[in-house]
């Protein structure tokens, strides 16, 4: 089963992130790749970069970010692992190393499960 | 299961693999570091409801798991048991050291390639049955609980536990040593490795026995194996080549059933629902495998792409995917891949020559009992207007297959083959593909039948 983590920051230190956080990242991006787990994963830039497309009372528009109602998305990764339990343990492990080695940082992960076959098959009665 | 029971058995996934590999490597019995590693299992099934999961469950598992050594080295006090070598070592660095944490993560991290490797090979050991590689690999590398295999393979937990007893009595009286296999033995022994990967794959592909048509955590979990091992084997063609037929394969599993939970066959497949991202996995990890120089599995993974690559059935290269079969069947003769080269043959070249190929393995003592060969049949003789012979190819197909929803699409397709075949377009190439499981599951034929448990 497929999992999307997006990432949000909620308090960011004035402090840049220490490169020491961005190797332990690459690190456990490589172990969760070997264990077959991680797909992909990639940081996001702020809002302020992007745009948003709505449609209300039948009408289309675009805006430009950023999204200031909302908290900003900083990354997202996406798992295929055999339990949500487990996409929310590689999600721990990746918010640790934020606590251990950027500190006052605080963040939080959204765990979504994308739909897959497995949910198919649950959806239909067997037999 | 509580929730945090699941927490617990979700780290014991990631972890179960590398506690295992360094517990055997530093064992030399394999047995006892299974044991020992479901034994810390346990307590941590116990504490950490309690306390919390550790910073670093690693660590926590192994010193435990080194702990459990000693309890039982001190109540068995049996100096000739492999356990000494773990229980003195742990005994030497004393029970109050400051931070054994460091250390024993330091170790976990050292070896972990070749202890992995190591496991895969003593999981897949030749004294061991197909069935019991197939419980280990799960239980070790894949880091399940019998309980999941048992449910996997519809089989009852005792007799799967049952079976993984005798597999580690087996390795034991085989004297099995936990090493890598010599230069001689590696190519053979990993092809066996590569072999039970995807026989669970298609366990859950082509759900050989039972009601549902395909179990698609099977084919997840063999996935999962298969991109551990190409970590593990970067070099290696034919891990590569496996991982792409998996992910070629996999990339259809969601629209490979109906609404009703019925088959879809690969011509009726809506082709925007194949998983895109497995495909351009699957592709790339085909070009690596190619690079490398390929290998059965490469060519089957090939065959895989011109469907993956190929926006209709139609436009399907057909004369590559002969082609690729009869390179297949040089490589790995077998009646089966025979079987799908005629399918293929139907479609590139038309019905007639299409069952004159099938004629020919109808005396196959392999396909007797082989539902697929009087489906083939059947559509071929559908599409050359004999329809009571296509009834009763179909009717026999159904009689033969031990899946449900196959057997339920066989029957409906003998109900319908004396009726007037097609109101769509595209003529005969799409009746062709949609009367013939074969060619949904055709990559996805194993070199030798499946066994029908």
């Amino acid at each position: 089963m497929r999992y999307l983590v997006l990432l949000k920051a909620l308090t960011t230190p004035d402090a840049p992130p220490p490169p020491e956080l961005m190797a332990a990242i690459l690190g456990l991006g490589e172990d969760a790749r070997n264990a077959g787990a991680l797909l992909d994963t990639q940081g996001l830039l702020p809002s302020a970069a992007g745009s948003r497309a709505t449609l209300t009372g039948g009408q289309l528009s675009a805006s430009d970010g950023p999204f200031t109602e909302s908290k900003e998305l900083i990354s997202y990764a996406l798992y295929e692992v055999g339990s949500k339990e487990e996409a929310v343990e590689w999600t721990s492990r990746f918010l640790r190393l934020h606590h251990e080695l950027w500190p006052g940082w605080e963040g939080e992960a959204d765990v979504l499960k994308v739909f897959g076959p497995e949910d198919f098959a649950a959806a239909v009665p067997q037999g | 299961m509580s929730a945090t029971a699941a927490a617990v058995e979700a780290v014991w996934r990631i972890e179960a693999g590398r506690l295992v590999g360094a517990l055997a490597r530093r064992t030399g019995d394999f047995a006892a570091a299974e044991d020992l590693a479901q034994d810390a299992l346990e307590v941590a099934l116990r504490q950490w409801p309690r306390d919390g999961i550790p910073d670093h469950p690693a660590s926590w598992l192994m010193a435990t798991a080194q702990h459990l050594a000693v309890d039982r080295y001190r109540r068995e006090q049996n100096l000739g048991s492999k356990l000494t070598v773990l229980a003195a070592d742990q005994l030497a660095r004393g029970p109050a050291q400051a931070d054994p944490m460091s250390d024993l993560a330091d170790e976990l991290d050292t070896s972990v390639r070749d202890d992995l490797l190591r496991l895969v090979f003593t999981a897949c050991h030749p004294a061991l049955s197909t069935d019991s590689q197939v419980a280990l690999i799960l239980r070790t590398l894949g880091g399940l609980q019998t309980r999941d295999i048992a449910r996997a393979f519809l089989t009852s937990e005792t007799t799967m536990g049952q079976r993984i007893s005798r597999a580690k009595r087996t390795l034991a009286e085989a004297d099995a040593p936990f090493a890598l296999p010599s230069t001689t033995e590696l190519p053979d022994r990993l092809t066996a490795v590569l072999g039970v990967i995807y026989l669970i794959f298609n366990e859950g592909y082509s759900a050989a026995a039972g009601e549902d048509w395909t179990r698609p955590a099977l084919c997840q979990e063999a996935l999962r194996l298969g991109r551990v091992l190409v970590g593990l084997l970067p070099e290696h063609a034919e891990a590569h080549g496996l991982v792409a037929l998996m992910e070629l394969q996999a990339s259809r599993l969601l629209a490979r059933t109906g609404p009703g939970g019925e088959p879809v066959l690969l011509a009726d497949q809506d082709r925007r629902r194949w998983d895109h991202l497995l495909i351009a996995r699957g592709l790339a990890a085909l070009h690596r495998a190619e690079d490398l120089g390929g290998g059965p599995l490469t060519v089957q993974a090939a065959i895989a792409a011109c469907h993956a690559r190929a926006g209709s059935v139609e436009d399907t290269d057909w004369p590559r995917v002969v082609a690729l079969y009869t390179v297949l069947a040089h490589l790995r003769p077998s009646p089966v891949v025979l079987l799908n080269r005629a399918v293929a043959i139907g479609m590139a070249e038309g019905p007639a020559r299409g069952l004159a190929e099938v004629e020919h393995l109808r005396a196959e003592p392999a396909l007797a009992g082989y539902p697929q060969l009087p489906a083939v049949r059947a559509t071929f003789l559908q599409q050359l207007g004999d329809h009571q012979q296509a009834r009763h190819e179909f009717e026999r197909a159904a009689a033969t297959t031990g899946n449900g929803a196959e057997r339920r699409l066989y029957l409906r397709q003998a109900r319908e083959a004396g009726q007037p075949s097609s109101s769509r377009p595209g003529g005969w190439r799409l009746d062709a593909v949609s009367g013939t499981p074969v060619v949904d599951s055709e990559d996805a034929a194993p070199l030798t039948p499946l066994p029908r448990p």
